[in-house]
């Protein structure tokens, strides 16, 4: 990364992180979703992007974050029960679900992420000690370091700080020799087999790291609204971080970011104009699949047309 | 000091696609350091053999023996990792990426660095360097940065006998290295597979015979999925039965 | 005998669900069979029928109007899709197609909710069958009885036509390998566009028939997907006989168990989708794959 990109980068954090002095309620907390569910699109696009794994039960892990948060923060609000048990949580699962999921790829892929995301979905809108269908609700914030998180400003600077590291890992990860197996494999995965990579345990070790850091999404979401429903397990979630992915540009984590931001602002700027968000988000996405597929970052790169 | 005997040994194996039998019950050794050529008209079962051999297609019967140790049943990239590597036949190779990466991610197929999550690829000079002394010997230094994909049809080819030879095999393993070039290509093919350490075990599929004579030590041919004959140049060169099936068509 | 009475209400029930399942998936599955894509916006097709439906039982007050005309119109949306928006994917990755059409499931929603309103209409079940009857010792809505049958009609109906009619027989050769029918010279786009619309215009009627039963509200399509995906799973992609055979298992399984064990219902079901996409990715009835 050159040194402007960094200094970029470092000068948007800032302003992000100043944002609250200068705005309202409302916008700082559109900007907070824009961070946790750039944190949740970031860690799709290096599966997408890099891995070239479409999975549609991403929700899986960031609602397996959401809930373990929302259970540990009411047990013990620290910051075990804030990130780490999350992680964790989310971690395991992503090994289990993708040990059985890197067996098929395509469709199949897709249908068989979808399906355990469903069972998730159907398990919490079920069972009364998840909150069956309303979920779980008054989640305390925790405190870090002695400060307590229930203040807006210091759980604003927390957000950011597990913004930066999170797109900071992610960015290492994706630059590494790891990441680069993984645009291996994206790019012809039988000769990577045939030159000697175990590729399925390369797949599964992106699995597990986009599954942990979405679990990272999920338990900041919880902590930004105070409570977790079935709905973060429903294969929509999942749809619309795969929106974000797309919308912003596949294969660049800023695109996931852009993507994230592209959705929250529709849903929110757009529906205070006209209610009609979700369609315009419809075809906005129809429009850049069909002529601009590598989304925001790519149109800015003047990659635009109907030939991919 | 690695184990006597030959380095590959198939023993009569198999591979039927239902009543097809593709490859039909084919045995032949292949010696340390040897040259052998595998020729026979087209769909004599010579790819299919490729596949079986390295792990692709799971054999009907038989087994496969290299180096000592039965590796019939192991997946490709298991065969890969014990020293025995292939090129293919059309090109197999990535295409969006650039040549230096091509030969690069190859390289590291041997090293364990590959789990590095944080590290940049750019330190591994080790690897880099071997990428580009490839690049170098299949002649493609002066295209390091282009993308696989917008290499002419002959780069593409030496690229994908790069790639092939990076992973430091002692079997390497050729299906038609030469299709589809131009003879000036052919030649130069040729000279790099012949400027190759006598210590990489060659076993090459071929059409062009100018190719296979003065590259191969033995011959071996295969037709309608069998061994039909197996011996030096002369050899078969002089064999009724071959010349009839196969050098007698006039073609090639 | 209140338990048998129960037992066969709710295996009514499940017929009666599994009828609207079979209407679904057959365009489902045939979709994948033949054009290799997951049609996510199948549901959503579904609830376009729904509101038809209403809309023309708004007009003119007829259901069976209603029956012929909303699938109809689906069916036109259906080659609108394909035409313009699925054809000019066809040299790319199938799975741009796949998230083309989840572009489509926001669009739908959001435009019927435009034009109707986000509140759940109930729609009359018509004249003839808005009553119920009795069986044995319990009575039943008629008009449950009356999907059931139609559903019946229909899986004869489409399996003469497929089995039977040399368009069929397009259509399966389609389904098997779409490239050697090209070759054979027929015009494959036309099929192409053809099925899709056909398996359009059928989430359309069962979204029609549906409608007095769960009435129509703008988020149905969604939660349908779900369930049709699995019989297609299940049954086998590309194949009637796996539709046929999904529908009536999971039409079954997901009414006894919401009934019986409603923890573990959709659960189960969901496992069971898992294990046939890894164990036996072609389902029952379908093809093992290309």
């Amino acid at each position: 990364m050159t040194w402007l990109r960094a200094a970029a980068c470092v000068v948007v954090l800032a302003l992000v992180a100043l944002f609250p002095a200068v705005a309202g309620n409302y916008p700082v907390k559109l900007l907070q979703e824009i961070l946790i569910w750039g944190i949740f699109a970031m860690s799709l696009d290096l599966l997408m992007g890099r891995a070239g794994m479409v999975s549609f039960g991403h929700s899986a892990f960031f609602g397996l974050g959401g809930y373990v948060a929302a259970l540990a923060l009411k047990a013990a609000p620290g910051m075990l029960a804030s990130l780490v048990w999350p992680a964790l949580a989310a971690a395991l699962a992503a090994l289990v679900i993708g040990f059985f999921a890197i067996r098929v790829s395509g469709v199949y892929f897709i249908m068989l992420t979808l399906a355990f995301s469903q069972m998730f979905y159907a398990y919490a809108f079920q069972v009364a000690w998840l909150g069956a269908e309303d979920g779980i609700i008054g989640v305390p914030r925790a405190s870090l370091l002695g400060v307590s998180l229930a203040s807006a400003v210091p759980f604003h600077l927390f957000l950011v700080l597990v913004f930066a590291l999170a797109g900071f890992t992610l960015w290492r990860v994706a630059r590494s020799p790891f990441g680069h197996v993984l645009q291996g494999i994206h790019e012809n995965e039988g000769r990577m087999e045939a030159i000697g990579y175990a590729v399925r345990n390369y797949k599964l070790l992106a699995f597990v790291i986009a599954g942990m850091v979405a679990g990272v999404a999920g338990a900041c979401y919880t902590q930004l609204n105070g409570s977790i429903s079935p709905d973060a397990f429903f294969w929509t979630t999942s749809g619309e971080a795969l929106l974000m992915v797309i919308i912003g540009g596949t294969g660049t984590l800023a695109g996931a970011v852009l993507g994230a931001a592209a959705f929250i602002l529709l849903q929110s700027l757009v529906s205070t104009y006209t209610e009609r968000w979700m369609l315009i988000l419809g075809v906005t996405f129809i429009l850049f699949v069909l002529f601009a597929p590598g989304g925001l970052v790519g149109a800015l790169r003047g990659r635009v047309g109907l030939r991919a | 000091m690695t184990s006597p005997g030959p380095l590959l040994s198939v023993e009569g194996l198999s591979r039927h696609f239902g009543a097809l039998g593709a490859v039909n019950r084919v045995s032949f050794t292949v010696g340390r350091e040897e040259r052998r050529a595998l020729i026979g008209p087209n769909g004599a079962g010579k790819t299919t053999l490729f596949n079986l051999i390295t792990g692709v297609l799971a054999p009907s019967s038989g087994q496969i023996v290299f180096d000592g140790a039965v590796i019939t049943g192991l997946p490709p990239h298991a065969v890969a990792r014990r020293g025995l590597s292939r090129s293919f036949q059309r090109n197999n190779l990535f295409a969006n990426l650039s040549v230096l990466e091509n030969l690069r991610l190859a390289v590291a197929a041997r090293e364990r660095g590959s789990y590095d999550l944080l590290g940049s690829v750019r330190r591994l000079t080790g690897t880099l360097a071997g990428a580009r002394e490839m690049a170098d010997a299949v002649g493609l230094v002066e295209r390091l940065d282009t993308p696989a994909g917008r290499l002419s049809h002959g780069e593409q080819r030496q690229l994908e006998v790069g790639i092939a030879l990076s992973t430091a095999p002692t079997l390497l393993l050729l299906d038609e290295p030469t299709a589809g070039m131009s003879p000036e290509e052919t030649h130069r093919m040729t000279e790099l597979l012949l400027g190759l350490p006598r210590r990489v075990t060659l076993l090459i599929i071929e059409h062009d015979m100018d190719v296979v004579f003065s590259l191969a030590d033995r011959i071996t041919v295969l037709h309608y999925g069998e061994v039909l004959a197996d011996g030096t140049p002369d050899a078969v060169r002089a064999d009724p039965r071959v010349y009839e099936v196969y050098l007698g068509t006039g073609d090639e | 005998m209140p338990f048998l009475a129960d037992l066969a209400v709710q295996a009514l029930n499940g017929l009666a669900y599994g009828a609207l399942l079979f209407l679904l998936s057959v365009g489902l599955t045939l979709i994948f069979g033949m054009l290799d894509v997951v049609n996510l916006a199948h549901g959503s097709l579904y609830m376009l029928g729904a509101y038809a439906g209403l809309a023309v039982i708004g007009v003119t007050g007829s259901f069976w109007l209603a029956l012929l005309v909303a699938p109809f119109a689906v069916g036109l949306v259906g080659v609108g899709i394909e035409r313009t928006c699925l054809r000019p994917l066809y040299r790319r990755p199938v799975l741009d197609q796949v998230l083309l059409t989840f572009g489509f499931v926001y669009l739908f929603e959001d435009l019927i909710k435009w034009i109707f309103g986000g509140k759940i209409r109930s729609i009359p079940p018509p004249a003839l069958f808005s009553s119920s009857v009795t069986i044995g010792g319990f009575t039943y809505p008629s008009y449950r009885l009356f999907v059931i049958a139609f559903g019946l009609i229909m899986a004869v109906a489409l399996w003469l036509l497929i089995e039977r009619t040399r368009l069929g027989s397009i259509i399966r050769a389609g389904v098997y390998d779409a490239e050697m029918t090209a070759g054979l010279g027929i015009n494959i786009h036309r099929v192409f566009t053809g099925v899709f619309a056909f398996g359009a215009a059928l989430a359309g009627l069962s979204g029609v028939i549906a409608g007095p039963i769960q009435s129509a509200y703008p988020a149905m399509g969604v939660s349908i997907l779900i369930p049709a995906l699995i019989v297609v799973v299940v049954g086998g992609l590309g194949s009637l006989k796996g539709s046929l055979a999904g529908s009536l298992i999971i039409g079954q399984a997901e009414t006894f168990g919401k009934a019986w064990l409603p923890e573990a219902a959709m659960l189960m079901i969901y496992v069971v989708m898992a294990l046939v996409v890894l164990l036996r990715p072609h389902g029952l009835f379908g093809r093992p794959l290309k």
